[in-house]
Formats: C-alpha cells, sequence, structure tokens
C-alpha cells in the first residue's frame, strides 16, 4: 500500500517537473539551441564544439549580442545515442523555444534530429557532419563543412598526385555512416586516378583487438592504408599495425583531428596524413587569435570541431543579425544568403545545396604535431 | 601460411584474456549458480587501477618489475572490490529468485559502467608502456613482447589456480561448496567465507588480464568491459560453465575462431560469430564441452 | 455485447484523447508536443513491458533478448512503408487521408509482428533443451546477432540507421494498440492456458509431471510475447521516422527488464506502471543526465535487494481498489522459490 502511494507520488512529481523544466527565453534574450555528444562513445566531439560555440557566443555577447539582445546558449546531450537526438531537439524547440539550432558532429545524429527542425521550421546548422544526406532533408537544414564526396576525393588525389601511389588499402569503420561513405568517395575518385585497392577489411567503432585485419592487410602488401576513422580506433590501429610490421604510411580524414590522436597512437603515427578543415599553422591573424582565446579558456588546442563550431555560431549569429528578426524562415534565407564569411577554418559561402564549399587542408603528423602540407581546393578536384 | 600462423598467435593470445575473465565467471557460477554480469566491468575497473598506478610509478625505466608491480596492485584492489559487490550486492539476495539475481547482477554492472564514466571520464585513456618493448620474428612471424607476455602470463596464473583449487584446503572447499552448497555447510565450511575467496580470485584474474590488455592495446575506455565481458562469458558457456578447464579452453577457442572469421570473412560477423558458437553448443550439448550435465533434482 | 461495447469506447475515448492533444479540436488543449512525444513514448514502452511480462513474469522465462524482437518490427514495418507505402496509398485512393495512412501502418505492423513472431518462434524452439540462465544467454546471443545482422543488411542503412520513415505513428495508434497487448496478455493470463504458463513458472518439472506440454506453451508464449514486441518496434520506427540498431542493443533489453522488475513481475499493471515511472524518471532527470543511470542501476540493485517482487508484485493494480484477493501464484520473492 504505502509503495504504491509512494510511486504515485513520484511519478506526479517527476511529470511535474517534466513539464515544468525547461525555461522559455524571457524576451531580453535570444535562444539558441545545441545538440551534442557530451557523454558516451563520442564524447570529445560533442565537448569540442561545445566549447567552440560557446567561445563564439561569448565574445558576441561582449561586443553586445545579436539585435541588441544577449544569446544564450542552451546545449543538450545526447549520450552519443542517435534516437536520444530526436528527443532532445524537440525539447529544445518546444520546451526552450529556440529560434535555431546547432549541431550534431555525427552524421548519423543530424540525420536523425534534421527532420524535426525541418518539420518545424527551425534552421539547423551542422558544424561537421559531412555525410551528404543531411543538408537533403530539408531547405532548413545547413552545414558549414565540406561534404564527403569532397573529402574523399581530397584524399585520393593527395595519395595519387603527390605521394604518386598505385596501391591501397581500405580499413573502414562499419558502424559508421562517415566512414563509410568517405571511403566510398575515396575509391571512386582514386580508381579514376589510376590507382588500385588492393584490400579492404573493416572494424567497428568500439573495438580494440585490429590484429586480424592487419594481418590481412599485411599480406596483400599496399603501399599506403586509407583509414578513415575516428580517433580513438585510429591511434589503437596505427600503433597496433606498426607492432606487426607494417610501415607503410596511413591515410585518414577529419575524424582523426583530436587532442587525443597523439596520446594513443604515439609515434607511430609519424609520417601519416589526413585531410581536415583548418591548420592551427594557418598564418592568418583571425586563425591565430581564435587558437590563442579558445588555449586560453580551455587550456587546450582547438582542434577542427571546435573551429567548425566557432565558425558555425558566428554565421548563425551575423544571418540572425541580417535578418532583423528570430523568425525561423528568415533566418534561414539569411543562412542561405551567406558569401564569403571570413572563418577560421576558411571562407565560407553556403551554395544551393546548403553545403559549404571550402578548401580542404591535408596535415602530417608529425611529433605530435598536425603540419600543413597541403592545400586543395575545390576546383582541383574533378567530382 | 605465415598469415594464417601469426593469425593464430593473434588468436591465442586474444583468446588468453577471454581466458583469464572467463575462469571469474565460471567459478561464480560454479559456487553460486550466478552469472555475475559485472565481471566484465571489474576487468574493466582493473585497467583503470592499472592505469592510475602506472602513472605514479611515470619517469622510472619501464621494466618487468614495475609491470609486475601494477598487475598486482590491480589485482588486490579489484579483489577487494569483488568481496565488496558479492557482500553489498548479492549476499542479500541469494535466497531470492533467479531473476531477481540476475538482475541485481545486471545492476551492479550497469552501476559500475556509469559511475566509471563519471569519475574517469567517458573518454579513452592511454596506457603507457611498462615493459621494455623487443620483437621476436619466428618463422616469418612476427611477435611482440607484449603478445608474449600475455600468453606467458595468463599460463601462469591459470597454473596457479589449478594448482591452488587441487591441491590447497581453501581450493577443496571451492569445489565442495560448487557441488553441493547446503552439504559443504553441513560438512563445517563456512560458505560465506568460500565464496567470497571465490569472488576475490575471480575479481583479481579479471583485474590481471585487464592490466595484460591494456599493456597490449594502449587504449581503456569506462565501457570496455562490455565487449570481452560478453565473449568471455560465452567462452565460458561454451567449455561448460562451472568447469575450470572448461574456461581456458573456451576462452582459447572463441578468441582464435574470432580472429579466424576477421581475419579470412569479415569483421562485420565478429561479435555473431561468439554467438552463434554458443548457440550450437548449447543446443548440441548444453552442458559446454567441459561440463557436467546438471541433473535437475525433484 | 459488453465487450465490443467497451472496445468501442475505448477507441472512441483514444481517439478524442488523441484529437485533444494533438490540437485538432481547440488550439488551447494542446499538450506541448514534448510531452506529447513522451507519451508517445511511454506508450511504446508499455507494449513492450507487457509483452515482455509475458515471458519472464508469467511463464518465468529468462529472456533478455527482447530488444531483437523490436528491432526486427521496426525494421520490417519501416521497409514496407518506405518501399511500398506510396503503392498502397494510391490503390486506396477511394478511402480519405487518414485511413489510407492507417491500412498503411496496420499492414506495416502486421508485417513487422509476422516476422518478429518468426525470430520468437526460432528463440524459443531451444528453449526445449535449455533452462534458466543458459536460455537467458541464447536470448542475449539472439538479440546481439540480429543486430549484427541488420548492421550488414545495406537496404535498410546498415550502419548508417533508415531514415525517411513516414510518421504515420500517433498518439491513438500507439494507445490503441499498447490497450490491445494489455487485454491479449490479460486473456491469455487468465484462460486455462495462461494456468500452464504459471504452472511452468512455479515448477517447470512438476508441470511437466502435470502432462503439460512445456516446450509447446513456452514457444507458443514467445511467439505471443515477440509479436507484440514488433508491433511496439513498427509503431516506434513510425513516430520517430528514423531507426538505427544502436537504439536496439542489450541496453534496451536491460531498459524493459527494469520496467517489468520495478512494476513487479507476473503483474500487467505492474509493467504499465513500471514503463511509465522509467520514462518519466528519465525525462525528468534529464538535466541530471551523467548522474541519471547511476542512480537508476543503484535504485535496481536496492530494489531487488529491499523489494525484489517491485511495486505491485503479481498482484494487479484492481486488488487494491477492490480489495478482492485475485492474484495468480505467489510472489517471486518468498523463500523456498528457486
Amino acid at each position: 500500500m504505502r509503495f504504491r502511494a509512494l510511486a504515485v507520488v513520484c511519478l506526479s512529481a517527476v511529470l511535474a517537473g517534466t513539464v515544468s523544466c525547461g525555461s522559455k527565453g524571457s524576451q531580453k534574450e535570444i535562444v539558441i539551441g545545441e545538440y551534442g555528444s557530451l557523454t558516451g562513445g563520442i564524447a570529445t566531439f560533442g565537448i569540442s564544439t561545445k566549447n567552440g560555440s560557446e567561445l563564439a557566443f561569448d565574445e558576441i555577447n561582449k561586443k553586445g549580442g545579436v539585435l541588441g539582445k544577449q544569446v544564450k546558449l542552451l546545449v543538450e546531450d545526447d549520450q552519443s545515442k542517435p534516437e536520444e537526438a530526436g528527443t532532445v531537439v524537440t525539447k529544445l524547440i518546444n520546451q526552450n523555444g529556440v529560434c535555431a539550432v546547432l549541431g550534431h558532429v555525427a552524421s548519423s545524429h543530424s540525420l536523425a534530429a534534421a527532420p524535426i527542425c525541418q518539420s518545424n521550421q527551425i534552421p539547423m546548422i551542422s558544424p561537421s557532419s559531412t555525410n551528404p544526406r543531411v543538408t537533403q532533408v530539408g531547405n532548413y537544414i545547413f552545414r558549414v563543412c565540406f561534404i564527403d564526396p569532397f573529402q574523399g576525393a581530397v584524399m585520393a588525389k593527395f595519395a595519387a598526385d603527390t605521394l604518386k601511389l598505385k596501391k591501397v588499402a581500405i580499413l573502414v569503420d562499419v558502424r559508421s555512416d562517415y566512414s563509410v561513405g568517405l571511403q566510398t568517395f575515396f575509391r571512386q575518385q582514386f580508381r579514376q586516378l589510376g590507382g588500385e585497392v588492393v584490400v579492404e577489411q573493416s572494424y567497428s567503432q568500439g573495438d580494440s583487438d585490429f590484429r586480424a585485419q592487419l594481418t590481412a592487410i599485411k599480406a596483400a602488401n599496399p603501399e599506403a592504408v586509407y583509414l578513415p576513422g575516428y580517433y580513438t580506433e585510429v591511434g589503437t590501429i596505427v600503433h597496433q599495425a606498426r607492432e606487426l610490421g607494417i610501415t607503410v604510411p596511413f591515410l585518414g580524414g577529419d575524424g582523426w583531428d583530436s587532442p587525443k590522436l597523439w596520446e594513443i597512437g604515439g609515434a607511430a603515427l609519424n609520417g601519416c596524413y589526413f585531410s581536415d578543415h583548418y591548420s592551427t599553422d594557418d598564418p592568418n591573424p583571425a586563425v591565430q587569435k581564435f587558437v590563442a582565446d579558445y588555449k586560453a579558456k580551455y587550456g587546450q588546442t582547438p582542434d577542427a570541431l571546435a573551429a567548425l563550431a566557432y565558425d558555425a555560431a558566428r554565421i548563425l549569429a551575423d544571418a540572425i543579425q541580417k535578418a532583423g528578426s528570430t523568425d525561423g524562415s528568415k533566418i534561414r534565407d539569411a543562412i542561405a544568403a551567406t558569401k564569403d564569411f571570413p572563418g577560421v577554418t576558411g571562407s565560407i559561402s553556403i551554395n544551393s545545396d546548403r553545403n559549404a564549399v571550402k578548401p580542404a587542408v591535408v596535415l602530417k603528423v608529425e611529433n605530435g604535431k598536425f603540419l600543413l602540407t597541403e592545400t586543395i581546393k575545390p576546383e582541383a578536384v574533378k567530382l | 601460411m605465415t598469415t594464417f600462423l601469426q593469425q593464430l598467435v593473434n588468436g591465442l593470445s586474444l583468446g588468453s584474456i577471454y581466458a583469464l575473465i572467463a575462469l571469474g565467471y565460471t567459478m561464480v557460477y560454479g559456487v553460486l549458480r550466478l552469472i555475475n554480469f559485472a565481471h566484465g566491468d571489474v576487468y574493466m575497473v582493473g585497467a583503470y587501477v592499472g592505469y592510475y598506478a602506472s602513472r605514479r610509478l611515470q619517469g622510472r625505466e619501464p621494466s618487468i618489475v614495475s609491470a609486475l608491480l601494477v598487475m598486482l596492485v590491480a589485482m588486490v584492489a579489484c579483489g577487494i572490490l569483488g568481496i565488496l559487490i558479492e557482500r553489498l550486492a548479492y549476499r542479500p539476495v541469494r535466497r531470492e529468485a533467479r531473476l531477481t539475481l540476475l538482475i541485481t547482477a545486471i545492476g551492479v554492472s550497469l552501476f559500475l559502467e556509469n559511475a566509471a564514466q563519471l569519475v574517469f571520464g567517458p573518454d579513452p585513456k592511454f596506457f603507457p608502456s611498462l615493459a621494455p618493448r623487443a620483437d621476436f620474428h619466428v618463422a616469418g612471424m612476427r611477435l611482440t613482447s607484449e603478445q608474449i607476455t600475455v600468453i606467458a602470463v595468463s599460463v601462469l596464473l591459470m597454473v596457479l589456480l589449478r594448482f591452488f583449487i587441487m591441491k590447497t584446503r581453501t581450493g577443496k572447499a571451492m569445489r565442495a561448496v560448487s557441488f553441493s552448497l547446503d552439504a559443504a555447510k553441513l560438512m563445517g565450511i563456512s560458505t560465506d567465507w568460500i565464496i567470497s575467496v571465490t569472488f576475490a580470485l575471480g575479481s583479481a584474474l579479471a583485474a590481471a588480464a585487464g592490466v595484460l590488455i591494456a599493456m597490449q592495446i594502449p587504449k581503456i575506455d569506462p565501457l570496455m568491459g562490455i565487449p570481452y565481458g560478453l565473449k568471455a562469458f560465452v567462452a565460458a558457456v561454451l567449455g561448460g560453465i562451472g568447469s575450470v578447464p572448461g574456461a581456458v579452453l573456451g576462452g582459447l577457442l572463441i578468441g582464435t575462431s574470432e580472429v579466424m572469421v576477421v581475419g579470412y570473412l569479415s569483421s562485420t560477423y565478429r561479435d555473431a560469430i561468439a554467438f552463434g558458437i554458443l548457440i550450437l553448443v548449447l543446443i548440441l550439448r548444453p552442458q559446454g564441452l567441459l561440463g557436467r550435465v546438471q541433473k535437475e533434482k525433484v | 455485447m459488453r465487450g465490443g461495447l467497451a472496445a468501442a469506447l475505448v477507441v472512441a475515448g483514444l481517439l478524442l484523447l488523441n484529437a485533444l492533444f494533438t490540437g485538432a479540436l481547440a488550439p488551447a488543449f494542446a499538450l506541448p508536443p514534448y510531452l506529447l512525444q513522451v507519451l508517445c513514448l511511454a506508450g511504446i514502452n508499455v507494449t513492450l513491458a507487457v509483452s515482455l511480462n509475458l515471458i519472464n513474469g508469467f511463464t518465468g522465462q529468462f529472456s533478455i533478448g527482447h530488444a531483437g524482437f523490436m528491432a526486427i518490427g521496426a525494421y520490417s514495418a519501416a521497409y514496407f512503408s518506405v518501399t511500398f507505402g506510396e503503392a498502397l496509398r494510391a490503390a486506396l485512393g477511394f478511402l480519405p487521408p487518414f485511413a489510407r495512412d492507417g491500412a498503411v501502418l496496420l499492414v506495416a505492423l502486421a508485417i513487422g509482428a509476422f516476422l518478429a513472431s518468426i525470430a520468437g518462434f526460432i528463440v524459443g524452439v531451444p528453449s526445449l533443451r535449455l533452462r534458466g540462465d543458459y536460455l537467458a544467454i541464447v536470448t542475449l546471443g539472439f538479440g546481439e546477432i540480429i543486430g549484427v545482422l541488420i548492421l550488414n543488411i545495406d537496404a535498410v542503412g546498415g550502419a548508417r540507421g533508415y531514415s525517411g520513415i513516414p510518421k504515420l505513428a500517433n498518439f491513438f495508434w500507439i494507445y490503441l494498440f499498447a490497450a490491445l497487448t494489455i487485454l491479449v496478455v490479460y486473456r491469455v493470463v487468465h484462460s486455462s492456458f495462461g494456468r500452464t504458463l504459471v504452472a511452468i513458472r512455479e515448477d517447470e518439472v512438476a508441470a511437466e509431471a502435470m502432462g503439460v506440454h512445456t516446450t509447446r506453451a513456452k514457444v507458443i508464449s514467445f511467439v505471443v510475447s515477440s509479436a507484440l514486441a514488433g508491433i511496439a518496434g513498427g509503431l516506434f520506427a513510425h513516430y520517430l521516422m528514423y531507426v538505427n540498431v544502436r537504439s536496439f542493443t542489450f541496453l534496451k533489453s536491460f531498459e524493459i527488464i527494469i520496467m517489468i522488475v520495478i512494476g513487479g513481475l507476473g503483474s500487467i499493471s505492474g509493467s504499465v506502471l513500471g514503463a511509465i515511472l522509467y520514462i518519466s524518471l528519465t525525462e525528468g532527470l534529464r538535466e541530471f543526465a551523467q548522474y541519471r543511470m547511476v542512480l537508476f542501476s543503484l535504485l535496481l540493485v536496492i530494489l531487488m535487494i529491499v523489494r525484489p517482487q517491485g511495486i505491485l508484485g503479481h498482484k494487479e493494480f484492481v486488488t487494491f481498489l477492490t480489495k478482492r484477493r485475485r492474484s495468480i501464484g505467489a510472489a517471486p520473492g518468498t523463500p523456498g522459490n528457486a
């Protein structure tokens, strides 16, 4: 009897809490929502992104905010689960009344949340989802980074033209649409440029033992291995590869970009390359200022995710300012009209597919640093 | 041929890890008829304790001694953890329905995983290198000192365990308890104490596995216990849950077949293989390869 | 007929609530969409919890791979809607739009339930040779294998997940099927067949000795339960418009187990209570996301120690209201029960 009463009381208390929690922004503020993975397997991505956008809004608020009002950023955690992404975005839009949404890093999460933003006519800007299908969901969905067809082609061109490679192996993460998509585009372009994929092996995000796949790759004798995965596995894989006696360079994508990559992989990574959105070596004073500010606030060098989040936040603020209102459709139009925005990740223009057209950089890993090796412009790659 | 041998060695080293963890499962099941779902997470805690212990030793030259020291610290810590879990979570529900026990175990497992995420942080940490690295070239294969260490230490621990169970009084008491808890009590064996010892031993072995794996694959994260725990559990059942040599056999078999499938077929079926084998064995020979048939008394 | 009238009332009531909540009737009464979403997910959870309780609570079998059946239902129903939905809708052009949508949903759910029940059959058959813990492991294994298989089917998105599913499920449909599930399980349990299930739970060997076809009963129990889980999965897919294999891991199976254990194994209203309680706590504690799971797991362990039979044990909610001592069998927490 007691337990039943207790249960009812708990239930009502919690339901009441659910309804009342989640404040709508006051009229004196502009509320922007962000969803990311702050806990779980890809937590560092979410944290970097959050840091980047917070830094941007802090700066903007210090300068007076947007449309004369302070910007309030509400960040929700989806625990690295794609289905949670949909739930938290619904909460942000309906419970908190945000006028726009920033997110996500991982394309599967963006794909889960985008339909909700689209049907609510709330603009969504993804800082770093690179799978092409994300912006195809609807005209309210944008991104400020390049997409995987371009990124895969960039690395293929680098491998074929700069490194003069003919035979490459591919090691793909089958649980990540990012990885699967990227290797498809790499393979297409590499073949077009006259190269050959000698063997393909796969692994799953979260695995820690890759010796079986690496042994098979070694037997096929490639000149390099394309590894378009996330940094957590990449570091471990390359480390194990060197132990097995594989000496050829590994190539990768922006999923490698993390302060933890070197920590995990160590000297095994020397001489490897990956494509990315920006480089901390960029002499551009705006970039250097961003790097210094970020370091001062968070004690770490900003990775590409933080830089892209920083740009996405600034583009959004700029669009709201240009639109002159917090109305969803007006903000959407302003974002779509973004041309040559001076971002730290390059000059950003949003094209008719709602993607950003920007150059990519190829970075070389050397003794804990990522060295700018080559910049490849969109025009140079025949898609 | 070299590739095949290399894969075999890979499989043996992975299998030894599974075997070490499987031993803990099998011993606990033997005395309590409980599937200790939290065991995989004890393995994870062992790796983390090892991590923090090795950080303390940083600056010193990597050596075998420091590696063993780290492992010892982890084993002791997890032994205590195992006893705590048993005392606080399992003992109060020992006489309850089996499903209750199962759910308690699940609860402890979830608790350890999430508490670890909270305390240690959700992103992976990198285990520093402890023992001096050396590579051996044998018959065209490349064996790292880590792989050899894993296999060697695992074998040593298993031999020690076997000795303990077969030749010491406590070991004999453990066997008695696993045969029949009530009869053992009637014989004057302090079953609570024996059960605690069982948990401590199993947890210590898991911790050793955790440190060994962390030395080999330098990445540790709070959820690392899940895949290893699950497969080690499958290994224990495959070998015959309750049977110590069975756990070893099961571990090696699962490890080797997993590596072979991944190397020669596709990694996506890696997890399915372990369970597929399990289901086949359970249908064809439910007591596992080396287990005894459980007669159900009415 | 009393049964028919009751059914009609329930359907009408749900339709009314649906219209009310979505604001179709009077916008002022519309629920905030976030709350509506929580309610709908709760409804799906209820279906899952009650269906799992049939195997775990009433038949006493350890099934911890329930999420696998849900996954099969979700993916197959989604595949149908996405691939054949338009064609079906065109063929039924003479019906009003909501009826067309409903038809597509019903066919999709039927397919999902059917395929899930086949899986349930496959899982149930080994139960011939397996008892207790072993069965638990096998069900867990099946859940994982199903996940791996789906991951390899590129036609439903593989690792990327399956998107583009039309939003055909709403409050009405979800709660209609929740009510249906409760009805089905209630009828099964309160029939003579239900008595055999309870007999199996209490003492399988004795039941077999009494002439009960234990294997047949267990398999039927699995099939019904998995079919219902398949329906829940289909509704899930058609509500969230996107599914990913990662939603259906053993963690999800554990969540469902937590729900029925909190509410009380062997109590249908307990499962309903547990499901609602679970999702309320999940949403309500969203602010403390990091501590949430730690608290949950701790609560679970404490609950098992202090009150293993859950909140309602084996009794139904009505027994508290009407003081009729109608419970089926003893609570699992009583000593002497293996």
